[in-house]
């Protein structure tokens, strides 16, 4: 049965090119069953009553699937609950006056936009580098024409499965984004179509994230444990794999 | 206005090919100076910018969202159809297009309908290649499933993320035509108005959602794939940020707005559970396929599902379509659905419910074999009611879920505006009055990737394009009206929040133009929104200031656009006195209550032409002729 709680909330709100800061608010009467950002909501509705301003976060399909939301709640991404997205974390896990600090996703390659919101454009930088397969809409043969064993295309689904949130980033201590690159890697190793351009792929993809300011890898994976969709560390391994294969290549 | 629907003459199985031969085409190295506007890069807008890129031209691509690789389309669980009868069950091209006009209650043209049937399986063809993990069998080859009461299976599907799996596919495409340099991409960019200069779209203004600039975009054609409006009721399923502000736009600009009456609301999803909720989700329709819908038999049974004994309960659908049972088509689950509620027979704490139970398919399958088909979703519903379906029932109640209206097009995509083109969710479409299952993703990708690209060469190669610039009168006149709007919106400050109006207005929605429709509620309504219309106007408290991201104005803006376009949709519920597909009119049934069609008088599509917002709209009557199939009165007893 669901019950009402009250929460003080520590949230860090900061606009674009100011210093941030934490400003604490309190959620009253909050139903248990509501969702993370139904309690934001409420909060928000309150600050825009009081003539202030509500606090900016991202979020979108509220399903856990689009990869909008994310936030540092109590310094776990996402909460850090196995396996959920902000907006799947529902107020139940939380008890009554207890305080929750709320922050934004911190990694030197994401800078804060406002409040909660930040700026995860590398990660779709390090896609442009070749995380598709270049086939023009027109040139594909008949779908069934190559047939792929049941596991691969399981592995490449596991793989594929990534939301692009940036909680690995968020998570890694020295602001990688291994596992974010690895998963694209991997479902494209995995596959029959991904083989023509493997070695320039995983060359550039990890070249651009050297570039973007993502740190290195040293093997902590915090990052699979913040993965909202269980994505594997063996993907890293794959992609060290792919990496020194393509780095023989000529 | 006068519409003209192009459909091409000739046999129905040549018209496309035949179509694609008379297109006029463009030059490949004239190509690269024409610009394409393309507003939106969920699953029509990303297919479509991506292949354009590929053939030559130049794209500027928008999207409110930070990246193009988040869209509603992503949260498409079910699957994408396609005629491929690898299955060997007797599907067919012929019969993917049969069924898609009977299931739409024969409320859409032929001539699409059998286009987009003929390319569904180039669809999966480009997909595959693109290294999309679609469920394979063990011998490698490609699983398909049957969907949403289809008779054959012909839903290709990637666990239950299809969406995301084919969204990420052409967010692909688009990076790899960003970063060739034929693609310009727009994020955290908002469009808000279609430039017309000389009777031809030319352009839109833009607001840049990080620093609230409003700029400028010039084109020789504009495209928008902005999704469908099923926001304007507050609750539904779609993605917090779906709108149909482009669109609306579009329509106070001169494109004739289709059908917005036909909505569909969906019969599987978690019931509302308190004020503060602000989205609905949905539980995949397979669902159906082992759970028993029931309620109690007696009115105001408040005892737990698992107290009442099994002579006390309704398996309505069970009871009612004897052939079909559980898996009746969407409109007739969700109908029934509100039919038991209304009669005081609902469960849960609101009484807006039925059961979903499983227990019969537990002691049949085992508990193993649940799991293995609906572990995901079951987890799911537990995360998010706390409750667990092994055990107790599930609750379940219809939501608004996708609107098979939209803006007018004709066989080339384009609206009754030249040079603006609408395709995926947002054009009137080719789903009728209902949409199957698993289609949606099928006629954005169609449009997207193969009608489009090909269509759009004979606009461009013939239509006379003189040279513009960002400094038309018409370009600073419409920046200046989009800003006088915003600044207007924050200057109100008054005492009700954006959300508060919008629940509002979701509301009257709901209870006066939801699942069962009559011109006593709509003509309430009708008089209703003007007044919650005037209201906002005065009393809207927008926070925060115009150059700064500013989520509140955002969403303001588009509010103040479902308050008109509200209107729209009601007048078109009131003047379509048939039932038909996910309209059902009150006054339109046979005697047993199912929806009755009207042939004679309505076999139409009603396409408004806007007049000013104080005046009543044009109603246009574009026919609709058969020449395939014959018309019959869908049954499902
Ligand atoms: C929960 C759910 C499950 C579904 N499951 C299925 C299924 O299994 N099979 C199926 O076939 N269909 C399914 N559908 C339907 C299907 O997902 C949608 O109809 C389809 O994805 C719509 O695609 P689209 O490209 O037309 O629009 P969208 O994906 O809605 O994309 C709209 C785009 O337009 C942009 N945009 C909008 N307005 C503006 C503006 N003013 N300025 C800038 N950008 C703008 C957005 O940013 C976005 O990029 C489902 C729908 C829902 C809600
Ligand atoms: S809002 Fe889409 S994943 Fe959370």
């Amino acid at each position: 049965m669901s019950e009402k709680i009250n929460i003080t909330l520590k949230v860090w709100r900061q606009n674009r090119g100011e210093e941030g800061r934490f400003e604490v608010y309190q959620a009253q009467d909050i139903d248990t069953d509501a969702s993370f950002l139904e309690m934001m909501d409420i909060v928000n509705e309150g600050l825009t009553l009081a003539g202030k301003e509500p606090i900016a976060f991202e979020h979108d399909c509220r399903e856990g699937i689009c990869g909008c939301c994310g936030a540092l709640v109590n310094g776990k991404t996402h909460g850090s609950h196995e396996q959920t997205t902000l907006c799947q974390l529902h107020m139940r896990k939380f008890k009554n006056n207890e305080q929750i600090v709320v922050e934004p996703f911190r990694a030197h390659a994401f800078t804060v936009i406002k409040d909660l919101i930040v700026d995860r454009s590398g990660l779709d930088a390090i896609i442009r580098e070749g995380g598709y397969v270049s086939v023009k809409t027109g040139s594909a043969p008949e779908a069934s024409t190559t047939p792929i064993k049941k596991e691969l295309a399981e592995a490449a689904m596991d793989a594929a499965e990534c939301i692009g949130c940036g909680a690995c980033v968020a998570a890694c201590p020295n602001g990688a984004a291994m596992l974010f690159t690895a998963a694209k890697v991997s479902q494209y190793a995995l596959l029959p179509q991904g083989h023509p351009e493997r070695t320039q792929r995983v060359k550039n993809m990890v070249a651009k994230m050297d570039e973007l300011g993502f740190g290195n890898c040293s093997n902590e994976y915090e990052c699979a444990v913040a993965c909202p969709k269980g994505i594997d560390v063996k993907n890293i391994a794959r992609l060290n794999r792919e990496f020194i294969k393509a780095s023989l290549v000529k | 206005m006068k519409l003209d629907s192009k459909i091409p003459a000739g046999p129905l199985a040549e018209k496309w090919t035949k179509h694609k031969f008379n297109v006029k085409l463009v030059n490949p190295s004239n190509k690269r100076k024409h610009t394409v506007i393309v507003v939106g890069t969920g699953l029509a807008g990303a297919s479509a910018a991506a292949t354009m890129s590929e053939l030559g031209y130049m794209v500027d691509a928008f999207t409110y969202s930070d990246s193009p690789r988040r869209a509603h389309s992503i949260a498409a669980q079910g699957g994408i159809n396609a005629a491929k009868n690898y299955p060997n069950d007797g599907d067919s091209i012929y019969r993917l297009f049969y069924d898609t006009i009977k299931g739409g209650d024969f409320r859409s043209r032929e001539a699409n309908v059998y286009r987009l049937a003929e390319i569904s399986n180039q669809i999966i063809d480009h997909c595959v290649a693109q290294g999309i993990p679609f469920a394979r069998e063990y011998g490698g080859y490609l699983a398909n499933r049957s969907f949403g009461g289809a008779q054959v299976s012909r839903t290709f599907y990637a666990r239950g993320q299809t969406g995301q799996q084919l969204l990420i596919g052409a967010y692909g495409a688009l990076s790899k035509e960003i970063k060739a340099g034929g693609v310009k991409m727009h994020t955290r960019t908002e469009v808000v108005d279609i430039v017309v200069i000389g009777g031809q779209a030319r352009g839109i203004i833009a607001r840049n959602l990080v620093t609230g600039e409003l700029t400028r975009h010039v084109a020789d054609a504009v495209v928008l794939a902005t999704g469908g409006y099923s926001n304007v009721f507050f609750l539904s399923t779609n993605a917090m940020n779906c709108n149909a502000s482009a669109a609306w736009r579009a329509y106070k600009k001169g494109a004739a707005f289709a059908n917005p009456c036909y909505t569909q609301i969906h019969p599987t999803c978690i019931p509302v559970h308190g004020d503060y909720q602000s989205k609905l989700t949905l539980m995949s329709e397979s669902l159906r396929n082992d759970g028993r819908i029931w309620v109690p038999k007696a009115k105001g049974d408040k005892r737990p599902a698992n107290l009442i004994p099994e002579d006390e309960r309704d398996y309505y659908l069970e009871r009612k379509y004897p052939s079909f049972g559980n898996l009746v088509p969407r409109d007739l689950a969700s109908r029934n659905a509100k039919m038991v509620c209304d009669e005081g027979r609902g469960v849960g704490p609101t009484g807006n419910a039925v059961y979903l139970d499983f227990a019969d398919a537990i002691k049949r399958l085992g508990r193993d074999n649940i799991a293995a088909k609906y572990g995901n979703l079951f987890e799911m519903y537990n995360r998010i009611t706390d409750e667990d379906p092994y055990t107790t029932p599930m609750m379940i109640f219809p939501a608004v879920h996708y609107t098979m209206g939209g803006l007018w097009v004709d066989y080339n995509l384009m609206t009754s505006l030249p040079g603006l083109y609408a395709i995926g969710e947002v054009n009137f479409s080719d789903h009728g009055a209902n949409r199957l299952g698993a289609s949606a993703l099928m006629q954005g990708l169609a449009d997207g990737y193969f009608v489009l690209p090909n269509t759009i060469n004979d606009y461009l190669a013939t239509a006379k394009l003189p040279k513009v610039g960002t400094d038309h009168p018409a370009m600073a006149e419409a920046e200046t009206a989009a800003k006088e709007k915003i600044d207007k919106l924050l200057s109100i400050k008054g005492h009700r929040t954006v959300d508060d109006f919008h629940k509002e207005l979701g509301h009257l929605l709901w209870e006066k133009c939801g699942m069962g429709r009559n011109a006593k509620g709509l003509k309430e309504a009708l008089e209703k929104i003007p007044q919650i219309r005037a209201e906002f106007w005065k009393n809207v408290n927008v926070p925060g200031s115009a150059d700064d991201l500013n989520q509140a104005l955002e969403k303001a803006n588009r509010v103040a656009d479902f308050m008109e376009f509200a209107e729209l949709l009601v007048r078109d519920a009131l003047n379509r006195a048939e039932s038909c597909g996910g309209h059902f009119r009150e006054e339109s049934q046979t005697e047993e209550g199912e929806a009755l069609r009207d042939d004679e008088n309505f076999t139409y599509v009603a396409a408004w032409e806007f007049q000013g917002l104080d005046k009543e709209p044009i109603l246009h009557k574009d026919e609709l002729v058969f020449e395939e199939v014959h018309l019959t009165q869908r049954s499902y007893k």
